[in-house]
């Protein structure tokens, strides 16, 4: 196209005609509201922890409590983040290359977790597990304690993680095919040969991509946490309870001091997922040709 | 190596993928597998493969039971329909994953698989591209990794799935020969499925016709062209001319009209089939008449569309016919089939 075709065609508005003035109040709208209700908030967390110094915000967040809480939550996170990560592939792999009867129900039983509330999802453990639950008599006689401890957190945010990696995994899976690993079968690999030969290569940009998100929700659970969680200081605080207690205790400072980690944390795998995302599409793109 | 095929049956939910097949390769053979889709040809090739199960009967190579056997125990190599190269791997490796699986006792070291895999490179005429990956090969460069592949392992049995299916016209000449010439000098018992006929006839020594689950033929590529078993196989294979006939005590009527040939084995309503070339036109009659409806010429030959009364019905019907004899649309021919067969309804 010459330049002056170039300059033709942009006064139009593009073939689709649509006169300029209409683009620049959508495009204008779409801009303000992200201002507003995305880019705005996150801004005002970082100022907020920042408010009395750079000092400040350090010493908050050195505060036992605080050193705590983000070490529980990484614990935790570490703890869904594995085992949802063995559950997901596992998950996927059934889904994606078997054929079996109840394998819709599976797919929907996986996207649970997404559709109900963090809280019931938390209370469904307090029903297991508390005092006058199903398994609670059994649990006090054997002195062992899931609720109001790490092991309820840890399960209430696998539990509500779940459907992450899975999810990443199964369309990937499916688009895959089962050829892969027929041929490294009739080759002579065995079974976790071409597990981790040729399957586990093939979709470890999915993996990660799963984990990433999967990770993301873990750190940042606030609902079902909070049901088992009992909020005992110093033990049972991950960093989203922390935020919500300092915060009604008027300590802005540490509480947004606590938040601008979790909205790094949100930042950091904004990034990672566009990184991500390209690899996905890279790795599609070859398949295709 | 010789391959045994008793009574095989699958059936894929209602349906009934192979219906009691039975099937021996010799040793050395070069053996299409040719049908239409759903014909059960693949299914039948993959269950020599190990990588389906039949319902019921047996698979024996070399009179042994094969089916005790996984996949990776058989010693079959497979090259499947797209490639299944091994996409994150460079050619190099997608060829040397066979060796480099083997147990421990029996790999061979970095040095000899390196050597042969070079080798496999250097048969299937790419070792050009041994840093590459499959995503940057063309469709006829990835077919021909796959067979340096599946041959990496030295096996028993070489199995092809549609191995030319989705390569263009002209490249698929090529490779075609190429495979007769690697068989001739590798000499390993090979099975193709195909559903070209071309294909089949071109490349392999014999070949198998399948239809609906079951083998319809086996035979030379010239027996299953000149002396088709079967209707299906005389309409699959060839260009055929089919007439509507009945057959009654040897004698053959088309409509009400008499026919100067004969038909013994066979009675009732029935097909009388001709390849288009062995349809004659001219003065000798065996009472077989039509109507030239419309003529087209090209190279030798003329094509005429010709409509034969046949009871009330018109069957139109094509045929090649040399162009000396020139055809006049409109004027009514005496047709005279070189070679026939009539299969009963």
């Amino acid at each position: 196209m010459s330049e002056s075709a170039i300059a033709l065609y942009s006064e139009r508005g593009g073939a689709r005609g649509e006169p300029w003035l209409a683009r620049v109040v959508v495009i204008g709208l779409t801009m303000l509201f992200l201002t507003v209700f995305v880019v705005l908030p996150l801004v005002i967390v970082f100022a907020q922890a920042l408010t009395h110094g750079v000092g400040a915000y350090l010493a908050a967040l050195a505060e036992p409590e605080a050193l705590a809480a983000i070490k529980l939550t990484l614990a935790v996170a570490a703890i869904s983040v594995g085992l949802n990560l063995v559950f997901g592939l596992i998950a996927a792999w059934a889904v994606a290359k078997f054929e079996f009867p109840g394998k819709t129900l599976l797919i929907t039983l996986i996207d649970l977790p997404f559709s109900v509330s963090p809280v019931i999802s938390g209370l469904v453990f307090v029903l297991l597990f508390g005092a006058q639950g199903y398994f609670g008599a059994w649990l006090q006689s054997h002195n062992i304690q899931i609720l109001f401890a790490v092991p309820g957190i840890a399960l209430a945010t696998t539990f509500v993680t779940f459907p992450f990696v899975s999810r990443a995994l199964i369309p990937l899976m499916q688009e895959q095919g089962t050829l892969e690993e027929e041929a490294a079968l009739s080759l002579g690999a065995s079974g976790l040969q071409t597990f981790f030969r040729v399957t586990l290569p093939n979709i470890k940009w999915g993996v990660l991509y799963g984990v990433l998100l999967c990770n993301a929700r873990a750190m940042g659970e606030f609902g079902a946490v909070s049901v088992v969680s009992g909020h005992i200081r110093g033990e049972t605080n991950t960093m989203p309870l922390l935020v919500e207690i300092l915060y009604n205790e008027y300590q802005f400072v540490p509480a947004f001091a606590v938040a601008s980690l979790l909205a790094l944390l949100a930042l950091i795998t904004l990034i990672a997922k566009t990184i991500l995302e390209r690899h996905l599409d890279e790795g599609r793109q070859v398949r295709d040709n | 190596m010789t391959i045994e095929l008793t009574n095989i049956t699958k059936n894929f939910g209602a349906f009934a993928a192979l219906d009691g097949v039975d099937l021996k390769i010799a040793d050395g053979e070069l053996l299409a597998l040719l049908g239409p889709s759903g014909s059960g040809k693949t299914t039948l090739l993959r269950i020599i493969a190990g990588l389906d199960w039949p319902d019921g009967g047996d698979v024996s190579f070399d009179g042994e039971n094969a089916l005790k056997r996984g996949a990776g125990e058989r010693q079959v190599g497979f090259v499947f329909q797209h490639y299944a190269l091994f996409r994150h791997m460079t050619v190099f490796e997608n060829v040397a994953f066979g060796l480099r699986v083997k147990p421990r006792a029996i790999r061979k070291d970095e040095a000899s698989i390196r050597a042969r895999v070079k080798e496999l490179l250097d048969l299937v005429q790419l070792d050009w591209l041994a840093d590459r990956y499959p995503g940057q090969l063309s469709g006829g460069q990835r077919q021909r990794i796959a067979l340096a592949r599946a041959l990496a392992t030295e096996p028993r049995i070489l199995l092809l799935d549609e191995p030319f299916g989705a390569l263009d016209a002209k490249v698929r000449k090529e490779l075609r020969r190429w495979l007769r010439s690697l068989h001739e000098e590798i000499n390993v018992t090979s099975v193709f499925v195909t559903h070209d006929q071309e294909e089949a006839l071109e490349v392999a020594n014999r070949v198998v016709v399948m239809d609906k689950g079951k083998i319809e033929q086996v035979g030379t590529p010239g027996e299953v062209y000149d002396y088709p078993a079967t209707a299906f196989v005389h309409g699959f294979i060839g260009e055929s001319v089919v007439l509507p006939v009945n057959v009654a005590e040897g004698r053959v009527w088309i409509g009400d009209q008499p026919l100067n040939i004969t038909a013994p084995n066979v009675g009732g309503p029935s097909k009388l089939y001709v390849r288009r070339h062995d349809m004659q036109v001219g003065s000798e009659s065996i009472g077989l008449r039509g109507a030239v409806r419309h003529v087209r010429s090209f190279g030798a030959i003329q094509r005429a569309d010709i409509a034969v009364c046949a009871g009330g019905n018109e069957t139109l019907i094509e045929i090649d016919t040399p162009r000396d004899h020139a055809l006049r649309t409109g004027e009514t021919v005496e047709l005279h089939p070189r070679r026939f067969r009539i299969f009963a309804d």
